[in-house]
């Protein structure tokens, strides 16, 4: 049964004065407080596909439309993440023609759909390849872009192991999701967790996640569903390859691969290394390198 | 069929203009060497800057999600979840997370346009003239078309030569104000809605 | 909805979206709710959290069968063979709830000896008339009495005098037989109905594997009972249909037999897809009826006087006796101080319906250049409305339009940019209508109160003000109302007296005029005539002229003046019952749970601990809840009729009848009265099938509306031109008619172009891959669109051969940033004959990969 918080009950009148205080508490069970960690826990087996965070994040970060054009990828139109979209809902029909399902496990099968998201990585490859400290990690161990500071050399763009990073077309520099900065230091949700219907995104204290994801792949496995799995999460896949965790980590039910996800990513430290300890010269070079990869790839979409 | 499509990265004037971080860094030192530029010392969400916030529900479907709408200067600035709805608890669907796309919507029309007999444009027409217009042909229409009674002699007093459709989307009394003045004022019986189930 | 009305008294959904969190076990069928109702979806997935069972029966594998535990695959349109095959599991088995269904429901009741169903006549019941396609429901009726449907419609089609044998609901109850062995007792007859779907059967009309349908059976019948409940949630997956009525029906009665009505997690929702659905036909912009389930005046009825109009529509027995304090009421709401008792409270100004008067053959008059002039309030059917070219040619019939919405439609456009003008058949030179479009206010710009899919009225606020000229349809009525009261003022016709006695008493509260939103929802609630104080119930309203009240079912919304309960915002926390009273109102009298006096037995007892709602507090001498209670407050469960007094209204009602609107006070799962297409649901192929009806020589149902002419045709069964099934539907990307969304770039980008969705088998027999173009085309029209080929879609073997369905979703038009052809110029003007709603939901069609010739797009 449904019971709002406690303190809604501060609130009981139409008009309000401004915005809930530490709205956070009534809509995610959380006060937001800088030093601690954040981030998203997104179970897929809840996830019912309806692309309600990627609306909910266009519309609080004004981000333009990318495409208007029919995809043909099951109910995808997203295609990719993207500067100007920080949320993708990936479809994957599982549906062999010939054994298609009546009955199924519990929760989401057949048909999977994930919101995709910057991972926040931690350490975060994206941040160590910046060359001019435009991406940092906040006071709530969030990784930011800093378009004040980014001069968009697109460093960045190949250093990130999930291709989440991206220059923007508008203004030739980095985007990504923020994981709602400006919202967190408000005392707000992040956006798209907020608006999710089924709680398949879920925000909070990334200890507070990590425990709350070993309950429910346990409460997964007992209901017989032994595919699930964490990614992402300190000793999982997904946390590989120098990258300890990811503060935004997932439930799967499939190979990452079905999701669009690296089965195992790696920080580009060994590829690339880190910016600020090389001259300006290099930076250069990488630089054009990454014009020039990225031009490839939009020509490609 | 033309495509009368105009492509959504119209936006981009927008976003650049009001997406969050952009807008907070105007004036920011873009030299600063500290990890924590000016714009992220500064940031804030923008719903503190409402100078108004009210509750609204959902315009879409009939789940009736409660929302707050977050405005400023006359103009919604943004709308979310009412985290105090046992409804919604704060969610909402792709939809009504869209619910400020469509207040702000591009296409949204301000003006009203008339469309002339047999004319081929729409002209832009002042609220009260086309008041005062469609009430004139409202009684025209009425009253040619009004019937007391059935041959047979059976009182109906109604007009079968007007008509009006949607209320689905429309508040309570709203609705309450269409039948009344439609059917229990002028006589329609042609009133009808989504609702036909 | 007269599906949920005749069976249980109201038509509306009988429980809260978020009771569905008690729920056991949830069957979602005739709706893709993860998609279409996502935040209701919450709770199915809170429910599952606690260990419900997720079931979804649907012709295409959905958003919401990826979180189903069990799906079933049925044909479009098969969906009464389906639970009709539930229905003959639960009695074969007895598998009901015997204790709830013996006292709550009709099951003992016997029905005439000259009733007879389909099982004795070929596929249609006793009193069918081909001639007139109608039933005369003389003997559908209890055995010794008429029985008065619950629904506005209360007299019906006999050769009786109706409202006489209606009269000895009266003198004695109805005969029953608790033993349930009277053959013409309605168990048996259902018993003797129901014995033809089986298991096979079921799999061979649906084309469901029998094995999948009996782990439902179980699954629903376990997850059911005395410990449990279960709830069904349906959509227009059911209501577009011939028989939508009926399948709906079918539902009920499945519920009613399990127990589940009435009682926490238990019941039925019907999820509606506009945000004022249910309140535009509580307070309907719809033809026949008057606010709040009040019958239209009908000529074709025993109407010519208020009285003639109050005995014919006032049962006897039950709540509905009341009906003559909400009529009178009602039109002192509308007429004012003009209304006395000397001019039947101006009864005769009411506008008398002469026949169908809904969008179908509204559609037809508009074309046929009956209709004039026209209203377009927030709608678009040149998206929306079946036979959408016939809507469009029609249009440019029109003498004048009024298109109120907040971007310009398709609608709004039909004079330059619709089929005819794009297929070169008229030219904007050669349309003569007059065309007004008005920019509207929606929510968030204008206060007043939406009606949810569960009866809740919430308030909105106005917190800004729409751009430019735009303005609330309040506001549009308003000025409109004033003006033509100028310009009648003078008028000594008295055919003019109705606009001039008409009482328009708001005022106006900004400076743009807009009419204060609380001086209409007081009317609505209703105030006393004089000092105009709001009356608390509806139980304060008089038949004497000395009450005024808009719409009876919401008196209570706003109980005192200043208080607004539709714009409370208190919602229960942690350590509350969860029934959230202080969250809004809910009609009628706040009362969250409908029928929740079944949720105790006939002691008054909870039928289980764990699902307590309602009990009997003997010492207190009146039933306690935590929610509103749903019947009288302190009529003992014990409580008997005095016979002898010829009681009327509600002491005629046992203490054991929880279904207080009904004549009887059960639950029906036979319906004497209220329908026209049978009193049991019956399985009946849609109009247009692929396929011969496997169960009755009857192929589709003998009372459907049909208006087979050049400009909508059908196909015949069996159409081997049109040999494909297709099923329209929506997206929950988008919304409707689409404007809304596909007006927005944040919406429009998700599902940015149309397309069908086809199975594999047929893509590969066309040599068709997603992407690819194919044009689909009824006798009505063509359209083309983009091929999503997709295993989601199944083929079905039906009676033994193949048949393939074709999905389209049918929010696309022209306009927008999302495009695609519009689905609905495929479907016909072909309605239920209770509702006349359209069947889109299961056609056939024929396909062809390409495109159409002439360039288009």
């Amino acid at each position: 049964m449904t019971h709002v918080h406690p303190r809604a009950a501060d609130y009981g009148q139409s008009f309000l004065d401004g915005p809930i205080d530490d709205e956070s508490e009534l809509t995610a069970g959380v006060k937001i407080e800088p030093g601690k960690s954040y981030g998203f826990f997104t179970d897929t087996t809840l996830c019912i596909g309806c692309k309600a965070c990627e609306v909910a994040c266009k519309e609080w970060n004004v981000l333009p439309a990318d495409h208007a054009e029919f995809s043909g990828m099951s109910y995808d139109n997203t295609r990719d993440l993207s500067a100007h979209s920080w949320r993708h809902v990936t479809f994957a029909e599982r549906m062999d023609p010939d054994d298609r399902p009546d009955e199924m496990p519990p929760y989401q099968t057949a048909w999977l759909m994930m919101s995709d998201v910057c991972k926040h990585c931690d350490p975060a490859p994206c941040l160590e390849s910046c060359p001019t400290g435009s991406l940092f990690r906040t006071e709530f161990d969030t990784v930011v872009v800093q378009q004040d500071i980014c001069n968009g050399c697109g460093y960045c763009v190949p250093s990130c192991p999930f291709g989440v990073i991206d220059l923007s077309t508008l203004d030739g520099k980095a985007h990504k999701c923020t994981l709602c900065y400006d919202r967190l230091k408000g005392g707000l949700e992040p956006a798209c967790s907020k608006a999710c219907p089924t709680d398949s995104i879920q925000f909070g204290e990334i200890t507070e996640l990590h425990e709350r994801a070993d309950k429910r792949v346990e409460q997964l496995k007992d209901m017989g569903r032994e595919d699930a799995y964490l990614y992402g999460a300190p000793d999982t896949p997904g946390a590989t390859g120098g990258i300890e965790k990811l503060n935004a980590f997932f439930l799967l039910t499939d190979a990452p691969e079905v999701y669009n996800l690296p089965a195992a990513p790696s920080r580009s430290a060994e590829r690339l290394r880190p910016a600020l300890a090389t001259g300006l010269a290099a930076f250069a070079g990488v630089a054009a390198v990454a014009a020039v990869l990225l031009g490839g790839r939009r020509k490609g979409r | 069929m033309s495509r009368d499509r105009r492509t959504p990265f119209n936006r981009v004037g927008e976003f650049l203009n009001q997406w969050s971080v952009p807008r907070q860094m105007r004036g920011a030192d873009h030299r600063t060497d500290a990890a924590r530029s000016r714009m992220s010392e500064t940031l804030r969400p923008r719903l503190e800057d409402a100078d108004r916030v009210g509750t609204s529900i959902c315009p879409y479907c009939a789940v009736g999600c409660a929302q707050l709408v977050y405005a400023r200067d006359g103009r919604a600035i943004h709308v979310e979840g009412d985290p105090r709805s046992p409804i919604n608890e704060g969610t909402l669907c792709p939809k009504g997370s869209a619910t400020i796309g469509w207040m702000n919507a591009p296409d949204r029309l301000s003006k009203v346009l008339h469309r002339a007999p047999y004319s081929d444009r729409w002209e832009e027409k002042p609220l009260d003239w086309a008041m005062d217009r469609i009430a004139h042909l409202t009684r025209q229409t009425r009253d040619e078309t009004f019937v007391e009674a059935l041959p047979g002699g059976e009182t109906v007093n109604h007009t079968l030569g007007l008509a009006s459709l949607g209320g689905a989307t429309l508040d309570n009394e709203e609705n309450y104000a269409i039948k009344k003045l439609f059917g229990g004022g002028l006589g329609m019986v042609w009133i009808e809605n989504q609702a036909r189930v | 909805m007269p599906s949920l009305g005749t069976s249980y008294g109201r038509g509306a959904a009988t429980l809260a979206q978020w009771d569905l969190a008690k729920s056991d076990c949830v069957v979602i069928m005739g709706s893709n709710m993860a998609e279409n109702h996502p935040i209701a979806f919450r709770f199915v997935m809170q429910a599952k959290a606690k260990g419900a069972a997720v079931v979804h029966a649907d012709p295409r594998f959905t958003r919401t069968s990826a979180l189903a535990d069990i799906y079933a695959p049925v044909r479009a349109g098969s969906d009464i063979a389906f639970l009709g095959g539930i229905i003959r599991y639960l009695l074969e088995n007895d598998a009901w709830f015997r204790d709830y269904a013996l006292a709550y429901t009709n099951l003992s009741t016997i029905i005439r000896d000259d009733f007879q169903g389909p099982e004795d006549l070929d596929g249609v019941f006793s009193g069918f008339e081909p001639d007139m396609k109608a039933y005369f429901v003389d003997s559908w009726q209890y055995e010794g009495m008429a029985v008065p449907s619950p629904r506005s419609e209360h007299h019906p089609q006999t050769e009786m005098d109706f409202t006489a044998c209606a009269g000895r609901m009266s003198e004695k109850p109805p005969h029953r037989d608790p033993t349930l062995r009277h053959p013409q007792c309605v168990y048996q007859i259902m018993r003797r109905h129901y014995a033809r779907y089986t298991p096979e059967m079921v799999e061979r009309v649906t084309g469901c594997r029998k094995e999948t349908f009996l782990k439902i059976c179980e699954t629903l019948a376990r997850n059911s009972g005395r410990e449990r409940t279960s709830a069904f949630c349906y959509a227009v997956g059911w209501t577009h249909h011939s028989t939508g009525v009926q399948i709906i029906r079918a539902a009920a009665i499945i519920q009613a037999l399990l127990g589940n009505v009435g009682r926490p997690g238990g019941g039925i929702l019907a999820l509606r897809g506009h945000s004022s659905i249910q309140g535009s036909t509580d307070i309907p912009t719809l033809y026949n009826m008057l606010p709040g389930y009040l019958a239209q005046p009908n000529v074709n009825k025993s109407h010519g006087s208020l009285d003639d109009y109050l005995k014919g529509e006032t049962p006897p027995t039950g709540w509905w006796h009341n009906e003559p304090k909400y009529v009178i009421s009602l039109l002192k709401a509308w007429y004012g101080d003009r209304a006395t008792a000397a001019n039947d409270y101006g009864f005769d100004w009411v506008p008398k319906i002469i026949g169908d008067h809904s969008q179908l053959p509204m559609t037809l008059a508009i074309r046929d250049n009956v209709i004039k002039g026209m209203f377009l309030l927030g709608q678009n059917p040149a998206i929306g409305g079946s036979n959408s070219r016939l809507v469009q040619r029609g249009l440019a019939e029109l003498d004048w339009l009024v298109v109120r919405d907040f971007a310009e439609t398709e609608t709004a456009a039909f004079w330059y940019q619709g089929c005819p003008v794009r297929d070169g058949e008229l030219a904007p030179s050669d349309i003569k209508t007059e065309v007004f479009l008005m920019p509207a206010s929606i929510a968030g710009e204008k206060d007043g109160t939406f009606t949810n899919t569960h009866r809740l009225v919430q308030w909105h606020d106005k917190v800004v003000d729409g751009p430019g000229d735009s303005r609330s349809e309040l506001w549009f009525i308003h000025h409109l109302a004033k003006r033509l009261k100028a310009l009648y003022a003078d008028s000594r016709d008295a055919r003019d007296r109705p606009i001039q006695a008409l009482n328009w008493p708001y005022p106006e509260v900004d400076a743009r005029g807009e009419p204060d939103v609380e001086a209409v929802l007081k009317e609505i609630n209703g105030y006393t005539c004089g000092d105009e104080t709001p009356v608390g119930t509806f139980k304060d309203l008089k038949d004497d002229g000395s009450t005024a009240c808009g719409c009876w079912i919401y008196s209570g919304v706003y109980p005192k003046e200043g208080h607004n309960q539709a714009r409370s915002r208190k919602a229960d926390g942690p350590g509350g019952p969860g029934t959230h009273l202080g969250w809004a109102f809910a009609w009628p009298a706040n009362r969250r749970t409908l029928y929740n006096r079944a949720s105790a037995d006939l002691d008054g007892k909870p039928w289980s601990e764990e699902k307590t709602l309602v009990w009997w507090d003997a010492d207190k001498e009146s039933w306690q809840s935590p929610d509103a209670i749903d019947f009288e407050p302190s009529k003992a469960p014990g409580y008997q009729p005095d016979w002898n007094q010829k009681p009327e209204g509600m002491d005629a009602l046992d203490g054991g009848s929880p279904f207080i609107m009904t004549a009887d006070g059960k639950a029906a799962l036979f319906v004497p009265s209220g329908l026209k297409d049978a009193p049991l649901p019956t399985h009946y192929e849609p109009i247009e099938s692929p396929v011969l009806n496997p169960l009755y020589a009857q192929q589709s149902v003998p009372t459907a509306k049909r208006w087979n002419r050049e400009d909508n045709p059908y196909h015949a069964p069996e159409d081997a031109q049109y040999p494909h099934i297709l099923t329209t539907y929506r997206l929950t990307e988008h919304h409707s008619g689409g404007t809304p969304t596909r007006s927005v770039p944040s919406t429009a980008e998700l599902q940015p172009e149309g397309f069908c969705e086809i199975p594999p088998e047929l893509a590969a027999r066309h040599g068709l891959r997603t992407g690819d173009w194919v044009v689909l085309e009824t006798s009505r029209g063509a359209v083309e669109t983009r091929a999503l080929v997709t295993s989601r879609l199944r083929p079905f073997e039906i009676d033994g051969r193949a048949v393939f369905q074709i999905g389209m979703p049918w929010h696309f038009g022209w306009r927008g940033y999302a495009t695609g052809d519009v689905a609905n110029v495929l479907t016909s003007i072909v309605g239920d004959a209770n509702t006349t709603m359209h069947e889109n939901k299961a056609l056939t069609c024929r396909l062809r990969p390409g495109r159409l010739s002439g360039g288009r797009r």
